[in-house]
């Protein structure tokens, strides 16, 4: 078999193998690939930044677990961020896969990195809802109507932080992490264009094209998949430079992706290479059809 | 659940699926139909307990449901529930052929008031605003009057882009002459999107691969 041929007809088991290899090697090796923030990142940072120290966030997690190594750094960076800026933050989901999410959060990093933040008076846990974006009309409708008790059924008007939420537009922002329908879309489209609440967030790669156009109108800002994570990192590493020796999981990560996407980058200009150098050794398609119908006429 | 225990099934059943990328064998077939049948039945608690319990029957029987649902302690019953119970039931009717026909009534409601909820947010959302947001001037100036080549450049980038994709959706005249060098250049454009969305695709599917990869790493780590 020729080169080219041989190479059009790997096994995809050697590719698999190639693409295992260039994920684990940089996760052992643990090469940095520190981002810069683009402006679509960074603005959603500035915001942050801006409010004034005890602003309210709203901050809605709807994916799950299966989504979790591209929407859990931003998660971290967010919360990070946030609190160190001594925001209230409420957490709540759309997805019901969310709540172990969240629970990540509330019982992992906070306690760890922001002991000193006290459930109730910092954050709190307003739970999973149904009803997808008619959820969230109801919230900027009346909040209260589907939102009176926190996650563990606790009123919100015994909890300090939330006594005095009545309004979805006592929010000073949105954020939300998507990974798919219901999630930043029906944000924007229910709560942001409606009662005017500025909506921003993250999104996995594969939702992040379609959220692209809302920006910057109706969109303040986005990370697009674990790059866009890995650039609120490194704007919250940039700010903040006690966060350098802290774990941060996308600038980790990028480094399969960066290797990774190298090798399939190699893998399609070897295949077409291969295609047009096989191709030209040999009758293409309608140099043998030709012949075929001279063959026929001539019977 | 004891932690190590959770990394290895965990790495087990990670094994088990990858198993699938040698070739089809009975560990995958195991590990696919586990994950069909935890999530079904997830599902369905979830259902039940986050759905029902809390916008039916904690509206219909209060007093019964008070231990589970926040606020209904003291709540009067809200009797007009009743109407999507009914409705909710008649969609089970699809499971008797004879009755079947009723479904069709929950379903024209959820159809009906569906994209009556919906149609008007698309409209403003999806529509008249992103018409907005192309609305941009071609030439971007900054306060002192200096051209703003990278803004001007991008604001072309984007109207052009639409255009030329509109008119490749344009079927009523036949695509000869300028309109099929435009609707070739919109044919371009959708290339570029696609190619952009599938660099985004791979990225999503090694950051998934990289998290299972760090997982099979921890595992590993308790052995060492």
């Amino acid at each position: 078999m020729r080169i080219p041929d041989s190479i059009l007809h790997i096994d995809r088991r050697i590719i698999f193998l190639l693409i295992g290899a260039a994920v684990c090697i940089p996760l052992i090796l643990q090469p940095r690939f520190q981002d810069s923030p683009t402006p679509i990142v960074q603005s959603i940072f500035d915001t942050v930044e801006r409010l004034p120290s005890g602003s309210r966030v709203f901050l809605s997690f709807d994916y799950g677990p299966d989504t979790a190594p591209e929407l859990d750094p931003m998660a971290k960076a967010l919360v990070r961020h946030t609190m160190t800026r001594g925001h209230e933050v409420s957490f709540f989901t759309l997805f019901p896969e969310g709540l172990g999410q969240i629970k990540k959060i509330t019982d992992n990093l906070l306690p760890v990195e922001f002991p000193e933040k006290a459930y109730g008076r910092d954050f709190v846990n307003l739970g999973y809802k149904a009803g997808l974006g008619g959820a969230i009309n109801t919230m900027v409708v009346n909040f209260r109507t589907l939102i009176n008790a926190d996650a563990e059924g606790t009123p919100l008007d015994d909890l300090p932080m939330t006594a005095d939420v009545d309004e979805m537009v006592d929010y000073a922002i949105i954020l939300s992490l998507t990974a798919g329908d219901p999630g930043l879309k029906e944000w924007i489209q229910f709560a942001g264009d409606i009662a005017g609440i500025p909506v921003m967030g993250g999104g996995t790669a594969v939702v992040a094209p379609e959220l692209y156009p809302y920006y910057p109108q109706q969109l303040v800002g986005l990370m697009g998949g674990l790059k866009g994570a890995s650039e609120y990192e490194s704007a919250l590493v940039d700010r903040y430079p006690a966060y350098r020796n802290a774990t941060m999981d996308a600038t980790m990560r990028m480094g399969p992706q960066v290797v990774t996407h190298v090798l399939i980058v190699l893998l399609i200009l070897l295949g077409n290479l291969a295609y047009f150098f096989g191709r030209s050794g040999r009758p293409g398609r309608n140099d043998r059809t030709d012949r075929a119908d001279q063959a026929d006429r001539r019977r | 659940m004891d932690v190590t225990l959770q990394l290895w099934i965990d790495a087990a059943l990670t094994l088990m699926i990858l198993s699938f990328l040698y070739r089809d064998n009975p560990f995958y077939k195991f590990a696919e139909h586990l994950f069909v049948g935890v999530s079904a039945a997830y599902l369905m608690a979830i259902g039940f307990w986050d759905h029902l319990v809390p916008n039916l029957l904690g509206k219909l029987f209060p007093s019964l449901m008070s231990g589970v649902v926040p606020g209904a302690v003291g709540r009067s019953p809200d009797y007009y529930y009743i109407i999507p119970a009914v409705f909710g039931l008649l969609l089970l009717t699809r499971l008797v052929d004879r009755w079947a026909w009723l479904s069709r009534w929950a379903l024209a409601f959820i159809v009906g008031g569906s994209a009556g909820f919906n149609l008007p947010r698309f409209l403003d959302s999806d529509f008249i605003i992103q018409v907005q947001s192309t609305m941009v001037p071609l030439v971007v100036l900054d306060p002192a009057g200096n051209l703003l080549w990278g803004a001007s450049f991008s604001h072309i980038v984007l109207v052009l882009g639409v255009i030329c994709g509109l008119v490749y959706f344009f079927f009523s005249v036949e695509h000869k002459g300028i309109l099929g060098h435009v609707s070739r250049a919109g044919i371009w454009v959708l290339m570029v999107t696609f190619g952009a969305a599938f660099g985004y695709t791979v990225m999503a599917r090694i950051s998934l691969l990289t998290g299972r990869m760090e997982a099979l790493g921890a595992w590993l780590a308790t052995m060492f």
